[in-house]
């Protein structure tokens, strides 16, 4: 296969950066994705060009690094996988393939399609924990969870915080990745005594991180990788109305008669 | 009170404010469309002018349109804040548009708020200040026969220039003096480009409410598998279909009339 590459090349944050047309040629159409921006770069090393810089690490769709939104699709035009389980066969030959970075005030570009996806850590930071002492192990099926419980928190589990919500939102709005890791806590019993402190906190570091406000339009459900659901957001919402709204966040004080 | 300002300061209480304006903003609809069938009644707007004199001279629907004013100006205002946000949060676009799988309307939401917006002005400005604040209106004179049931219309000309309304009955004859804003209502409807303008706007009420409804249950995070399917049902067939379709025939059916006058 041949290919004509629209390649968004950036040296870093402080410099604007600008589009790029390569050839890759002699690609086998069964080279995944990031398999072909390989030859791409060998090729560029070779010619003493500075290779294209993107994220990437298992290559196998679970550790949620590589990224690239690719002919106006996150991960690209296939449903539920990411760009790493791309392949080349799912494009035509000669075809004119535009490849960009994630597009978030809150992701800044670092370098060509690498974006800094921290944002993502320090909202997990904020409140995405159990706090728990350690001891002795505890049986397994101890604390017993009904089986639609179990599998919606599996379901909000399979989030790897790639980013491709905030890509595809025309709002660039975080919410589906943040309420994906509220809902899997906040299902389980072991999450329990920190879920309306979890879900106030994480939403509070969602909004300092700058990302948009969800209008629903459902465009994250549709790119995400591991195909969450908007039923998370809207698990998100209820859960923060409620802390906000009807929770009890102190004791009342002892001010019974004498 | 400052833990409520956090609250509402926050995305999601932005949001909430939006779906709770926009809630009520639907029920008001009913209501309006409701009434306003009394259009398509013959009887040369004695029942519609008896049911405009009843909406602005009944205290508590008064308490109640206020609220409604003051609901679109917070569901506009509110409406900017976050699209002002909401651009914000990308600065640098994509060179190639967003392909996602993502309803017209759900994407274009600004777009339809602002054209209704544009209209509930000039419809507001066009019926609701000239039936309050602007005397121009003439006053149309009822006498229904109680024993036979038959009506007789008159111009009336009012004695004082503050004259509002009166009903009183006289030898088993009622008469009812009210505002006529149905003659008002049958002029504007005669131009056709008000007419348009008119069909145009209820084709945004039907884009905005076929997301609006359904999404409003979404924020609020009313989503379960058994009445999802129920929201969506009122949501598509009573507020995007049915509601704008009663609504865009009013200035259909009395432009057609006025051809044949």
């Amino acid at each position: 296969m041949n290919l004509t590459l629209k390649v968004w090349r950036q040296k870093n944050t402080q410099t604007a950066g600008k589009f790029v047309t390569y050839k890759a040629e002699g690609i086998s159409p069964d080279m995944s994705f990031l398999e072909m921006l390989d030859v791409v770069n060998e090729s560029l090393t070779r010619k003493n060009d500075e290779p294209i810089y993107f994220d990437h690490d298992c290559r196998e769709g679970i550790c949620g690094s590589c990224s690239l939104y690719i002919n106006g699709h996150p991960h690209g035009p296939k449903k539920a996988i990411t760009t790493c389980q791309l392949h080349m066969r799912t494009f035509s030959d000669g075809e004119t393939i535009t490849i960009e970075p994630w597009r978030s005030a809150a992701f800044p570009v670092m370098k060509d399609l690498a974006t800094d996806r921290s944002a993502f850590d320090r909202i997990q930071q904020a409140g995405g924990f159990i706090s728990i002492n350690t001891g002795g192990v505890p049986d397994a099926n101890l604390i017993p969870i009904p089986k639609v419980i179990a599998d919606e928190a599996f379901n909000s589990a399979t989030c790897i915080g790639c980013g491709a919500c905030v890509a595809a939102c025309k709002n660039a709005s975080a919410m589906l990745f943040t309420s994906a890791k509220i809902t899997q806590l906040g299902l389980l019993p072991q999450g329990q005594p920190e879920r309306y402190s979890r879900v106030q906190a994480m939403v509070a570091q969602m909004d300092e991180e700058g990302f948009g406000n969800c209008t629903n339009t459902g465009a994250c459900e549709a790119e995400c990788p591991k195909e969450i659901t908007l039923n998370n957001i809207a698990f998100m919402n209820n859960d923060y109305f409620s802390a906000k709204l009807f929770r009890e966040e102190q004791a009342h004080d002892h001010t019974g008669g004498e | 009170m400052s833990e409520f300002k956090q609250t509402f300061n926050s995305s999601l209480g932005k949001k909430l404010i939006m779906a709770l304006t926009g809630l009520f903003l639907c029920t008001f609809l009913i209501v309006h469309v409701g009434g306003n069938l009394l259009l398509f009644k013959n009887d040369q707007g004695f029942a519609f002018n008896s049911y405009a004199n009843f909406l602005t001279h009944f205290p508590p629907i008064e308490v109640i349109a206020y609220l409604l004013y003051l609901a679109i100006i917070v569901h506009a205002v509110y409406a900017l804040v976050l699209t002002i946000s909401n651009r914000r949060a990308r600065p640098i676009g994509y060179a190639v548009v967003n392909k996602s799988p993502a309803s017209w309307s759900s994407k274009n939401m600004g777009l339809l708020g602002s054209i209704l917006l544009l209209f509930i002005v000039i419809h507001m400005g066009d019926f609701w200040f000239t039936y309050k604040y602007n005397n121009i209106l003439g006053f149309k004179e009822y006498r229904t026969n109680l024993g036979t049931n038959e009506t007789v219309v008159s111009d009336y000309k009012p004695e004082t220039p503050d004259f509002e309304r009166s009903i009183s009955t006289e030898n088993n004859v009622e008469i009812v003096r009210v505002k006529d804003l149905h003659a008002r209502i049958s002029s504007s409807f005669s131009h056709l480009w008000y007419v348009a303008f008119y069909v145009i706007a209820m084709g945004a009420v039907s884009f905005h409410l076929l997301h609006g409804f359904q999404s409003a249950f979404q924020t609020l995070g009313w989503v379960h598998r058994k009445y999802k399917p129920i929201i969506y049902f009122v949501g598509t067939w009573l507020f995007a279909v049915i509601i704008p379709l009663l609504f865009a025939a009013m200035p259909v059916v009395y432009f057609i009339q006025s051809l044949s006058k």
